[in-house]
């Protein structure tokens, strides 16, 4: 999950970078990282995610079982959502769930904080912006997922087959990107393969929003090689190449032009991808992202197994992650003394 | 060096009274070869530091230098910012220890060491011995087939290994929980319920190293004589009074040597959990180490990992010395 993407930004000062992902609500911000002016020589570090494949997250699920609810297809609301996961409930056993969402995966609370409006973080990254409503609707709908039932509050390391849960009807949805759907087409018996389709993510009024994961170009100031690399970004970028890449590793292609191709036009399971990359919010440009993003679903977990109320799971978060932005706060305020 | 020397044989009376029979017999063969005789106590120094320097300059570069760095990052709050652009490193001073000993998280993680070490080290050693002890047993026989068998875990990748445990802790599918349950014992979620996450870690660590200890305890058996045995036997002692009376006195120094070994290790705890639960449930099974890589590697805050490191060295040094202390008095 591109683990590594922001800290190797980071290494060596960036100031070009080629922003080519098509829809313009995907497109990366740009976001100015603050540098000691003294020994900087006025060379600015600036910090670009323009994603060579957007992996937005999404819902395989069991068609049979959604079916069997009495579903044609995938609820678009997170209100249809909870009924249907109500409904496919009542029709399980006790230790079978609607749903595999494991505790320690953020882009899931962070979705849907996301959705429901919050920023994540506050003044231009400076502070967390836990406690505020946006941020608690989103984590709320994300607790209500195990407080109901419709998810055993496991963590992804005690799944040892996914593929075989779904086949035993365990489980109906999991959320993940499209470099899932070739595993699913290896993997699943033939039986369960006619039974499984994507769908986008559902959202608080239609359609929600999804996140743009995966790898990005970027082009270093100190790069010797300027010229050269911004010829591979560009060559990268063709949406022929583009397909070839997907091809080869089944990573989509975020330019629309290439989507045309009849490649993704006769693949019904691209389709779900296609439609959420118009839909696909930036995260937090910090470079502290990763560590807020697992402080994030360590947080969740001590809500979900009730070691902290709500309130006091939020106020710590957002302490927490207050402590883990001093040092940007600190730069910040290096940079423009005066403002 | 040549030119430093005294001349051949000047100074050999005062070495040795006369030369040996096998340097006349050198000297006359190599005539250019000097007289070891004619070094002086100086010369056999200089010579010492020679051939001792290729390793110190080893040591001082690929352990000492990095030890300081470390020690001079703990004062510091290098970052992920200070990765891109080292000017804004700032200087702390103890702030990285102070915040350390105010965080639940490290403490916990502490807490957790401690239990994989205090209760998973003892263990160990136990199953060690009692393994050993079978293996050295007159009436057992395949010996050296068992010996491979219970030395095979220590040998295979840890990797490999956690995944068929993960299989074999598995709550519905899990061999443990299927054994159980004809116990009439209720499954239990071995690495999903943060009471049992580190027990179950402790149960493969164990599995995992005890052949290692065993060897080098079956190694030990066999250096204690027969001859103390039988004559224990004929004072009338018993297995269990040989056991106490014989064995384990004389197994003294390997067993120091592996409760140190073993203690070292486990306070070093990192693969398992990171392989297995990556820390979780609620940090029930994150260890130093584990925090210090995350906090280092993951997270970049070099400074703060760096002061983690000191604090899990002087702890190891502390738990190092009691147990030669323990030692000693004992001995």
């Amino acid at each position: 999950m591109g683990k590594m993407s922001l800290t190797q930004h980071l290494i060596g000062s960036l100031v070009v970078a080629f922003a080519f992902l098509a829809p313009a609500s995907a497109r990366a911000q740009d976001h100015r990282l603050p540098t000691n002016g003294s020994n900087g020589g006025g060379m600015d570090t600036h910090l670009f995610r323009p994603a060579v494949d957007s992996k937005g997250f999404f819902s395989v699920n069991g068609s049979d079982i959604l079916a069997k609810a009495g579903y044609k297809e995938f609820p678009k609301t997170w209100a249809d959502w909870t009924t249907a996961m109500k409904k496919i409930k009542s029709q399980m056993s006790p230790r079978q769930f609607p749903i595999l969402m494991p505790t320690n995966e953020w882009p899931q609370p962070v979705m849907f904080a996301l959705e429901a409006g919050s920023p994540i973080l506050r003044d231009d990254g400076r502070y967390g912006a836990f406690e505020q409503p946006a941020f608690r609707k989103g984590f709320d709908f994300y607790l209500g997922f195990y407080r109901q039932g419709f998810a055993s509050p496991v963590s992804s390391s005690q799944v040892s087959n996914l593929f075989q849960e779904f086949e035993r009807g365990n489980i109906a949805m999991y959320i993940s990107g499209p470099w899932y759907i070739g595993e699913f087409k290896n993997r699943l018996d033939s039986a369960t393969q006619k039974k499984w389709m994507t769908a986008a993510m559902p959202g608080i009024n239609g359609p929600g929003v999804s996140l743009a994961l995966g790898s990005s170009l970027s082009l270093f100031a100190a790069s010797q090689h300027k010229k050269e690399a911004w010829l591979l970004m560009e060559y990268m970028s063709r949406p022929a190449i583009q397909l070839q890449f997907y091809v080869l590793t089944g990573d989509l292609p975020p330019r629309k032009a290439a989507w045309q191709d009849t490649t993704f036009a006769n693949n019904k399971y691209t389709r779900a991808f296609r439609d959420q990359l118009e839909r696909v919010v930036p995260l937090p440009q910090v470079p502290e992202w990763e560590e807020i993003a697992t402080t994030i679903y360590e947080h969740g977990e001590q809500a979900i197994r009730k070691a902290k109320t709500v309130d006091q799971t939020l106020a710590s978060l957002d302490q927490d992650v207050n402590a883990m932005l001093e040092k940007r706060r600190y730069l910040l305020a290096q940079e423009k003394p005066k403002t | 060096m040549s030119a430093t020397l005294p001349p051949d044989g000047a100074a050999s009376g005062e070495m040795l009274s006369e030369p040996l029979p096998g340097m006349v017999a050198i000297k006359r063969r190599f005539p250019w070869s000097r007289d070891p005789g004619a070094h002086t106590p100086s010369d056999v120094g200089k010579a010492a530091w020679l051939f001792l320097a290729p390793a110190l300059v080893l040591i001082f570069v690929f352990f000492f230098l990095p030890v300081l760095a470390s020690l001079v990052l703990s004062v510091t709050d290098f970052d992920i910012y200070a990765i891109a652009n080292p000017p804004t490193t700032r200087f702390v001073g103890m702030a990285n220890y102070t915040k350390l000993f105010h965080s639940p998280e490290f403490w916990q993680a502490l807490r957790n060491t401690f239990y994989f070490a205090l209760v998973g080290g003892p263990l160990t050693i136990a199953v060690s011995l009692g393994t050993a002890l079978l293996l050295n047993a007159k009436l057992v026989r395949f010996k050296s087939f068992f010996r491979t068998i219970y030395f095979t875990p220590f040998v295979t990748t840890l990797v490999a290994v956690s995944i068929v445990w993960r299989y074999l802790y598995h709550t519905r599918y899990g061999v443990l929980n299927y054994g159980l349950a004809h116990l009439g014992i209720a499954p239990i979620d071995w690495l999903g319920n943060p009471h049992w996450a580190m027990p179950a870690i402790i149960l493969m660590s164990i599995w995992k190293n005890f052949g290692y200890n065993m060897l080098i305890f079956i190694a030990g058996l066999q250096a204690i004589p027969q001859d103390l045995y039988d004559a224990a036997e004929i004072d009338g002692a018993g297995p269990v009074r040989r056991f106490f009376a014989v064995t384990l006195p004389l197994l003294g120094p390997t067993l120091l040597f592996v409760s140190v070994i073993t203690m070292i290790g486990y306070f070093q705890l990192f693969s398992e959990p990171y392989v297995m639960t990556q820390g979780g449930p609620l940090r029930a099974t994150t260890s130093v180490v584990l925090m210090m890589y995350e906090e280092g590697f993951r997270w970049w805050r070099m400074g703060y990992a760096a002061a983690i490191a000191f604090v899990l060295f002087v702890v190891i040094l502390i738990a190092t010395l009691i147990q030669f202390r323990l030692q000693k008095e004992h001995a």
